[in-house]
């Protein structure tokens, strides 16, 4: 669950009469509560020990708290070559382009990341399978951001 | 008002739009390089986006990763700050066309402004005095030309109509050098700037640097916050700026004033600007004009109350000026010294860890710096890494409280050129006041 999520909930308690929200994703869970309708909405979440990434446990609405991806997987990243959106597939509908523990080859297209209205295929700098896949289809990325391990072989 | 700005630019003035932002309740998304990681400003944003490595031209200057930033964090506007592409035309054009506010002129102004001659053109028809000049870039008769120059009358200077800044310049003190000199400039503009063309102009010998602050809405409204003197400077950088003018008289200031504030007008000026001058025997001679918030606006802001950042995001939300002409009241003194990671004696960057950060304070003390104890200066951008200004009833009283400052700040772990400004304090003729834009490097005997 990724804090840019849990700013949007927060935003969504605070905006609505709702004075409480659960919510559970796998294996993490976030709680939104406030009390009282001017009170800042509070949230507590649980991420269990074996997660890959860093979370701050305050959600804080004013400095943005590092978030840095643990790097857990033994292999070649493949970070995003410019801003924009990812996108897993094609399309939203079609199937993504690649799987964890798919085989590729260099040059194979791995993932769209569109800027400015323009879907820029990017592609395997190298031949392997593919290890973990970072980003949730249809998040932002900024330059440099991993979006893939793969294991080399 | 706007709901959330990107900052597409670094160091001190990221900063600068950032609390500004603050101030107004306005969401921060903050651009950077990869080398930028750790720069404050980024670090309090409420969004950050990498966009690009380390050099400027693939980060800070990259166009189409700011607005693809601006698009992935649902931003409203961009401020580009000064410098990078604060005052590209084709930029704010695209930022128009893709549906965000350019916190700045129009596009069309921007490039009007951005070619040197037509700028001159359009202040002369707006009725702003100008140095004596060609009026129109040269061509190619030679005898034409130099009919132009003894016109003009010698000394003269060659300019690059694509230049500015300092930058594609050259000085010709007699009619037998002319024609060589063009060609030479001609040449040089067209490898720096992709422009070939130049214009003349005549050549000042001991001018002063004064600018005119202005702020123009889209409600109708045009004002000037009065003037600066930016006259000590080392190859056309400037290193120490004071507001106002010494010398100038009131009734000096309002007229030029006045004639910006009307060039404002019959140009749709929109937002912040400034218009150099130089200044000779009394007279104000224009040279270009400034589409953006400056490096020195705090001295201007110190003896106005105005918050000229707040000012230019409150234009680009289309709300008016918050001053009248009237309301502008100059109170006491400013002098702003630009602090750079650079040696004090031969000006090489000095980038590195700051291992010890002291700020100054006390009275009529301003320090707008992104640097903090264990920041690590990078190579691949200019020295600016602070500007310390202080503020007094009179220019004595300025002066006395910069002089205190600067032994009081330590930045130790890099070289500074502090030592350059506690000396510039001491200095007898800096202190008189009304120097030259050739004093600063006439006295580190540069000249």
């Amino acid at each position: 669950m990724d804090i840019r999520k849990i700013k949007k909930l927060i935003d969504l308690v605070t905006g609505s009469g709702i004075a409480e929200i659960e919510i559970h994703e796998r294996e993490e869970w976030v709680r939104i509560s406030r009390h009282g309708p001017s009170a800042p909405a509070h949230a507590v979440f649980h991420v269990p020990e074996s997660a890959a990434p860093d979370m701050v446990a305050r959600a804080s609405l004013t400095a943005q708290p590092e978030v840095k991806a643990k790097p857990e997987f033994e292999g070649h990243s493949i970070t995003a070559p410019m801003v924009g959106t990812f996108y897993l597939g094609p399309s939203p509908t079609s199937p993504p382009f690649v799987e964890v523990g798919q085989r590729v080859k260099r040059g194979d297209v791995l993932c769209i990341i569109e800027a400015m209205k323009v879907m820029n295929q990017i592609e395997a700098d190298t031949d392997g399978a593919i290890a973990a896949v970072l980003v949730e289809s249809g998040q932002p990325v900024e330059y440099d951001q991993p979006l893939f391990v793969i294991k080399r072989g | 008002m706007l709901e959330k700005i990107v900052i597409a630019n670094r160091g001190e003035i990221a900063l600068r739009i950032l609390r500004a932002c603050r101030e107004m309740g306005i969401k921060t998304v903050a651009v950077h390089s990869t080398a930028d990681r750790d720069l404050k400003p980024v670090r309090l944003a409420d969004e950050s986006v990498c966009i690009g490595p380390a050099p400027a031209s693939e980060s800070y200057l990259n166009g189409a990763a700011v607005i693809s930033a601006a698009e992935v964090t649902d931003a409203v506007a961009i401020h580009p700050g000064y410098g990078f592409l604060a005052e590209n035309a084709d930029f704010a054009e695209r930022v128009e066309e893709s549906g965000f506010v350019f916190i700045g002129p129009r596009p069309d102004t921007i490039r009007l402004m951005g070619d040197k001659v037509s700028a001159i053109r359009a202040m002369k028809q707006a009725g702003v005095p100008c140095v004596p000049g060609s009026e129109g870039t040269l061509g190619d008769d030679p005898d034409e030309n130099l009919r132009i120059a003894r016109d003009i009358g010698y000394p003269i200077m060659i300019k690059a109509t694509g230049g500015g800044g300092g930058r594609g310049m050259r000085v010709v003190h007699s009619e037998a050098a002319l024609l060589n000199a063009i060609g030479l400039t001609q040449g040089e503009a067209q490898a720096a700037f992709g422009n070939g063309a130049v214009y003349l102009e005549r050549f000042l010998e001991t001018p002063r640097h004064i600018e005119i602050q202005v702020l123009a809405d889209t409600c109708g409204n045009a004002i000037h916050l009065g003037d600066r003197d930016c006259s000590i400077q080392r190859r056309h950088q400037k290193i120490i700026e004071e507001a106002p003018a010494p010398g100038v008289s009131p009734a000096e200031r309002t007229a030029v004033g006045a004639r910006c504030v009307e060039a404002c007008l019959e140009i749709d000026y929109r937002g912040a600007g400034t218009f150099e001058f130089l200044y000779e025997d009394g007279q104000f001679y224009f040279i270009e004009m400034n589409t953006r918030v400056q490096v020195e606006h705090p001295v201007t802001e110190m003896i106005t109350g105005v918050d000229i950042i707040k000012e230019q995001i409150r234009v680009a939300s289309g709300e008016p000026l918050s001053y009248r002409q009237e309301d502008i009241v100059l109170r006491g003194h400013a002098v702003e010294c630009r602090i750079n990671a650079e040696d004090p004696t031969t000006f090489a960057p000095s980038p590195g860890t700051i291992s010890l950060f002291h700020p100054p304070g006390g009275p009529g003390i301003r320090l707008d710096t992104h640097i903090y104890q264990g920041y690590k200066v990078p190579p691949y951008y200019d020295s600016l890494i602070g500007k310390l200004i202080a503020h007094g009833e009179d220019r004595h009283a300025a002066l006395m409280r910069m002089l205190n400052a600067l032994t009081e700040v330590v930045i130790d772990g890099i070289r500074t050129n502090l030592p350059l400004h506690r000396d510039m304090m001491h200095d007898a003729g800096f202190r008189a006041g009304g120097m030259d834009v050739h004093y600063l490097e006439k006295k580190l005997g540069l000249f």
